[in-house]
């Protein structure tokens, strides 16, 4: 846990496919439904575009949690983009938790284009999670022990 | 050396309110590359692309970032001022500070900040930008409609006059649809076959439409101007070409026990049959979960009888493939099932129908030749009561939380047709609200109330049980006059809530459109783009959107034919140029790109490669523009990094996570 | 058996069946035979095969078999899992290519047998199961389990995948052994932060010699992503950049699906970092969550993660198991 926890904001990069969850993100704002500025989206075209350097990247650079939005399984623009992205995402977190990077800063969600309250529910959600575990220091320093 | 301007849009308060635009622009201008920023109220409006254009004249931009709406909503405009003006327009990136960033956030401060970061990361990304050209893609000069109703029976005809080939692929035996089973129509009480069946003749007849009748949309593949789909021919078990259409199979067939859905089940048909007696094409199906032949080899009547010599017992299922440049939806709706909804009795009692069965009692080719009566007994009713809003509108989840926005009307409509053919009834409707926003529909129901005297009651049923005597009993509340209400009614009409077709869900999958919640397509724009889905090449038309009823829908069938029209009037469509790309210097020759493409766009052979210095005839991939669809699955199945998408490159989302996490 | 690998070396040279022998031979040691080409009988002499050849050859081939002529590569079972990888990723011209597989009792760890208090060694003699190791203090033994590498307590048996000729010493009925993943289960019992560390501890000890990377059958890129200025993962000065934090996680990632578990990388490092773990971790989870697999079982099948189904589980298995 950090020390100035209170005033500590958390810096949040979520990749949205532009299809379906950019589109929610776009009705959560039309809708007003309200979620921290901590979070800041970065549009690709389709969750498979997500290479996991993008994460780590994002990681390395002092990112507190990465999250994932992409169309429903089955209902991909490009049809299996997502099914790809699934199974990407699914080994690359659990390499991340193996190697001590605590699971909650990494999420994926399906968020339709029609689902804005989910998105913000979900940003919501996933704010709070990063919250409760403090600056992120693991990552950039795993190959940084101090003796 | 990168020439950047950066222009942050006002949108009138919109932005403006919660986002300090003036110190955007300032804060962005001190950017590395930056070398012009400036802000103005609508940066979309012919004043507010003069700017961008006056600033990449005087300033030599090579690129510009726009912070605006959503990239969804003006990109492209701001890309064609771009062109327009004179430089790529794929040098031009949107920070999106309006839906993301103005709408969400209340904290002037915190909003600020974080429109300077999506700014600054906008930045990062279009510098490293290339120029890009779109590319050309044939178009197939031919649409399929999904759906055989008045919606794409209407969009196939506008289509067809402007003179393109349509086909109409349709689940059932004949097209028609839901406003076939009408008796009539509000709010000119004209009868829904007279308007109706000469369009469904029309479609059959007319040289540019083919119709699919009882096929079903197998697979779809490609993408908008060449799409190629799969349509199932299901076994007729009847020759199309030698049916006379004489109906006498029909009438002999022994096999009479099958629920008629066309009746909704208020009475039986026979195993081979025609849904109705103006069914196009006037040819009959044999349902082989019913056929006594189909199911034990014996029986063979309608064989025996039928003088052409039509019926085939042999016949099997048909694929067939067809190319298409666009693909129109217009699957329909149906009524929801009443299964949770116990306390109107629905399935325990004859005499609660849903008001489409009502339809079909009132129609004069209906199952008792338009004489109302009660199922239950055959007798005439005196007092039927109309219950609002079963299932619509209702936040439990049993219902639908939407209005299905036809109930208010046809309720007024089928009260005052059924007062004219039978003035002594009683009429009761109990409603939440009655709705009537549309041309000529307020006058309609005060008609109903005014005129007829249709007794319309503010509250919701309760309760409708069986009366000792054999009639129902009605429990419900009276909101304005404050009471409860128990009245007897012979027959209770349930104005159940619509629904999208069974089996739509599959059909967008298959297309790949977005779908909401409620399984109705999702239009691209909400109000700027209502009949296309925000998969190219995909249109919509009628229910299948949203609850409309037949004037919205045949509107709705001609926007959509339009859309369609002028697709279809292009001989090319300007490509995607954001397509991947590969370097061959780096490519391994592993094939994984390859396996992960959905549309096959990717090839490999032996080339010949300049490699650090050295030539060398090796096996590399080739992306084909024209099939890429710029998905990007390639890029991280790809190891060495050779493969790269354009507009999204490695590099430029690496500088974007930078920006952002700076 | 060194015997017999050259004498059949020679034939296939004499005969014209192949233009080069790829095998191994003496290092700068006794106890660290390196991969090396042999192109004609005299040169064959040199050829060693014994408990020390823990070289996998299969990589070489990427090169080998672009080559005029066939080429011969003795491979031993697990390299040809390898092998047939490389096939997979067109990689390898099978046509271009003679194998002969060779049996394997598990390779040596010439620090395991110092370790165990032998200095000064002189010869190292296998006879079954015991080792005689002659030292400049005299001579003692060892029982050859003690020292194998550690890859090779865990082998994945004596089956040869691919082959155009078997040696006469190989046993194709030898079974895998038990517990690959005992290691990588005992880490995933630790807690997060005792994970943290134990990486932490290893990883920091890298010396970016780039050893694992140029020694591993699957990182066989023309050019490594990290090499490659068009993707600004490559920033070579810069101590705390991405490729000096990242180098492995992105590695590992790399050849997800496609490392066939032969464990050069950990037999290689200098630093003696487990690095095979980070595989394994892989190799057990695509096993776990989408059935088993074998990367280089055969040549056709799809990587895991080129592949899907729709039922694959979602990423939040990784919180919801525990």
């Amino acid at each position: 846990m950090s020390m100035n926890n209170s005033e500590w904001k958390p810096k949040i990069v979520a990749f949205c496919c532009n299809w379906c969850s950019y589109a929610g993100a776009d009705l959560a704002g039309s809708s007003r439904l309200a979620y921290p500025a901590d979070v800041k989206i970065i549009r690709v075209p389709c969750s498979c575009r997500v290479n996991p350097m993008f994460i780590l990247r994002a990681f390395q650079k002092g990112a507190d949690g990465v999250i994932l939005c992409g169309c429903h399984p089955g209902d991909c623009h490009y049809s299996t983009g997502n099914y790809y992205a699934r199974r990407r995402m699914t080994t690359l977190f659990s390499m991340l938790d193996f190697l001590g990077v605590e699971k909650n800063r990494t999420h994926v969600e399906w968020v339709s284009a029609a689902e804005g309250v989910k998105f913000s529910a979900t940003m919501n959600k996933f704010i709070e999670q990063v919250r409760e575990l403090g600056p992120n220091v693991r990552l950039e320093d795993i190959r940084c022990k101090q003796n | 050396m990168q020439r950047i301007g950066v222009f942050v849009c006002h949108c009138g308060t919109n932005i403006a309110a919660t986002v300090d635009v003036k110190r955007v622009a300032e804060t962005l201008l001190k950017e590395p590359g930056v070398v012009h920023a400036e802000d103005y109220q609508y940066m979309c409006s012919e004043a507010g692309q003069k700017l961008i254009g006056d600033a990449i004249k005087e300033k030599q931009l090579t690129g510009i970032v726009v912070c605006s709406c959503s990239p969804r909503m003006h990109e492209n405009t701001f890309r064609k001022a771009a062109e327009r003006y004179g430089i790529n327009p794929y040098l031009v990136e949107i920070a999106n500070i309006r839906e993301q960033c103005s709408w969400i956030h209340k904290d002037k401060e915190e909003a600020t900040e974080k429109a300077i970061i999506l700014g600054r990361a906008a930045v990062a990304k279009v510098m490293l930008n290339a120029p890009l050209q779109a590319g050309t893609s044939p178009v197939t000069k031919r649409a399929l409609v999904i759906g055989g109703g008045i919606a794409g029976i209407q969009t196939a005809l506008d289509i067809a006059d402007a003179g393109f080939e349509v086909d109409i692929v349709e689940r059932t035996p004949s097209i028609g649809g839901r406003m076939s089973q009408l008796d009539k129509t509000f709010p000119t009480l004209d009868c829904a076959a007279c308007i109706l069946t000469p369009k469904m003749v029309e479609a059959n007849a007319h040289e540019k439409i083919t119709l699919f009748t009882w096929s079903e949309v197998e697979k779809v593949g490609g993408f908008v101007g060449d799409f190629k789909v799969d349509i199932r021919k299901k076994a007729r078990y009847v020759d199309m070409d030698k049916c006379t259409g004489c109906g006498e199979c029909q009438a002999k067939c022994p096999n009479k026990k099958t629920p008629n859905e066309f009746n909704r089940g208020l009475n039986n048909r026979s195993a081979i049959y025609t849904p109705f007696a103006q069914a196009i094409p006037n040819v009959p199906v044999i349902d082989k979960n019913a056929c006594t032949y189909l199911k034990t080899g014996k029986c063979g009547v309608c064989a025996k009888i039928c003088k052409a010599g039509a019926i085939n017992y042999e016949a099997q299922d048909e694929i067939i493939t067809r190319e298409y440049g666009a693909i129109v939806v217009a699957t329909g709706f149906d009524t929801i099932k009443l299964d949770k909804f116990n306390e109107y009795g629905y399935n325990t009692n004859k005499d609660v129908i849903t008001s489409l069965e009502l339809e079909r009692l009132m129609n004069a080719a209906g199952p008792t030749g338009g004489h109302v009566v009660r199922p239950s007994n055959g007798e005439d009713p005196k007092t039927i009561v109309f219950v609002q809003c079963v299932g619509s509108r209702d936040t439990t989840c049993r219902g639908k939380t939407y209005c299905s926005k036809i109930c208010c009307m046809y309720t007024a409509k089928q009260a005052m047709l059924l007062k004219d053919h039978y003035p002594w009834l009683d009429i009761h409707v109990f409603y939440i609200d009655v709705r009537t926003p549309g041309k000529n529909f307020d006058e309609f129901y005060r008609r109903a109330v005014e005129e007829y005297d249709v007794d319309y009651i503010k509250g919701q049923v309760g309760k409708v049980s069986e009366a000792e005597n054999g009639r129902l009993l009605v429990q419900a509340s009276d909101l304005l006059d404050n009471r409860q209400i128990k009245m007897e009614a012979d027959l209770v009409v349930l104005a159940t809530a619509i629904e999208p077709n069974e089996g739509v869900r599959r059909i967008a999958s298959m297309l790949t459109a977005s779908i909401d919640t409620n399984d109705f397509l999702t239009e691209a724009h909400a109000k700027l783009r209502p009949v296309e889905s925000p998969t190219a090449g995909i249109f919509l038309s009628g229910v299948c959107q949203g609850p409309k009823d037949i004037p919205e829908t045949v509107a709705q069938a001609g926007a959509a034919a339009s859309k369609v029209i002028g697709l279809l009037s292009k001989d090319h469509l300007v490509t995607n140029p954001c397509t991947a790309k590969c370097n061959q210097v780096y490519c391994n020759g592993c094939s994984n790109c390859e396996k992960v493409c959905p549309y096959g766009a990717i090839s490999y052979d032996e080339q010949m490669v300049i490699r650090f210095g050295a030539r060398e005839t090796t096996r590399v991939a080739t992306v084909n523009t024209a099939l890429c669809q710029g998905c990007g699955a390639c890029t991280v199945a790809c190891p060495s990094g050779a493969m790269d998408l354009q507009g999204f490159s490695n590099r430029q989302i690496l500088a974007e996570v930078d920006a952002i996490c700076r | 058996m060194q015997a017999e690998l050259i004498a059949r070396a020679k034939a296939l040279l004499a005969d014209g069946t192949v233009a080069r022998v790829l095998g191994w031979r003496k290092g700068d040691t006794d106890f660290n035979a390196e991969p090396a080409v042999f192109e004609t009988a005299e040169s064959l002499d040199e050829f060693v095969y014994d408990g020390f050849c823990g070289a996998n050859l299969s990589k070489y081939m990427i090169k080998n078999s672009k080559l005029e002529g066939k080429t011969l590569v003795f491979l031993k079972p697990c390299d040809t899992y390898s092998f047939n990888q490389l096939i997979k990723e067109n990689r390898i011209n099978r046509d271009n290519t003679y194998i002969i597989a060779v049996g394997c009792y598990g390779k040596l760890d010439i620090n395991k047998i110092k370790a165990a208090g032998n200095k000064a060694i002189l010869s190292v003699a296998e006879e079954g199961a015991t080792l005689k190791i002659h030292t400049a203090y005299g001579d003692a033994e060892m029982a050859r389990e003690e020292a194998v590498l550690d890859r090779c307590k865990v082998c994945k048996g004596g089956k040869h995948v691919v082959y155009d000729e078997l040696a006469s010493f190989v046993d194709e009925e030898k079974p895998a052994a038990e517990g690959r993943f005992d290691e990588v289960k005992k880490l995933e019992a630790m807690k997060p932060e005792e994970r943290f560390a134990f990486w932490q501890g290893e990883l920091s000890r890298c010396i970016r010699c780039n050893a694992c990377r140029n020694v591993c059958p699957a990182c066989s890129c023309i050019k490594c992503i990290f090499d490659n200025n068009n993707y600004d993962a490559a920033q070579k000065v810069n101590t705390s950049s991405f490729e000096e934090q990242m180098f492995h996680i992105i590695r590992a990632w790399h050849v997800a699906g496609r490392c066939t578990d032969c464990g050069e990388c950990s037999r290689v490092c200098p630093e003696n970092i487990p690095l095979h773990l980070l595989n394994r971790k892989f190799i057990s989870d695509i096993n776990e969550f989408y059935g088993e697999f074998q990367a280089g079982e055969d040549t056709t099948s799809r990587a895991p993660l080129t592949n899907f189904t729709t039922d694959d589980v979602e990423p939040s298995i990784v919180k919801e198991r525990g």
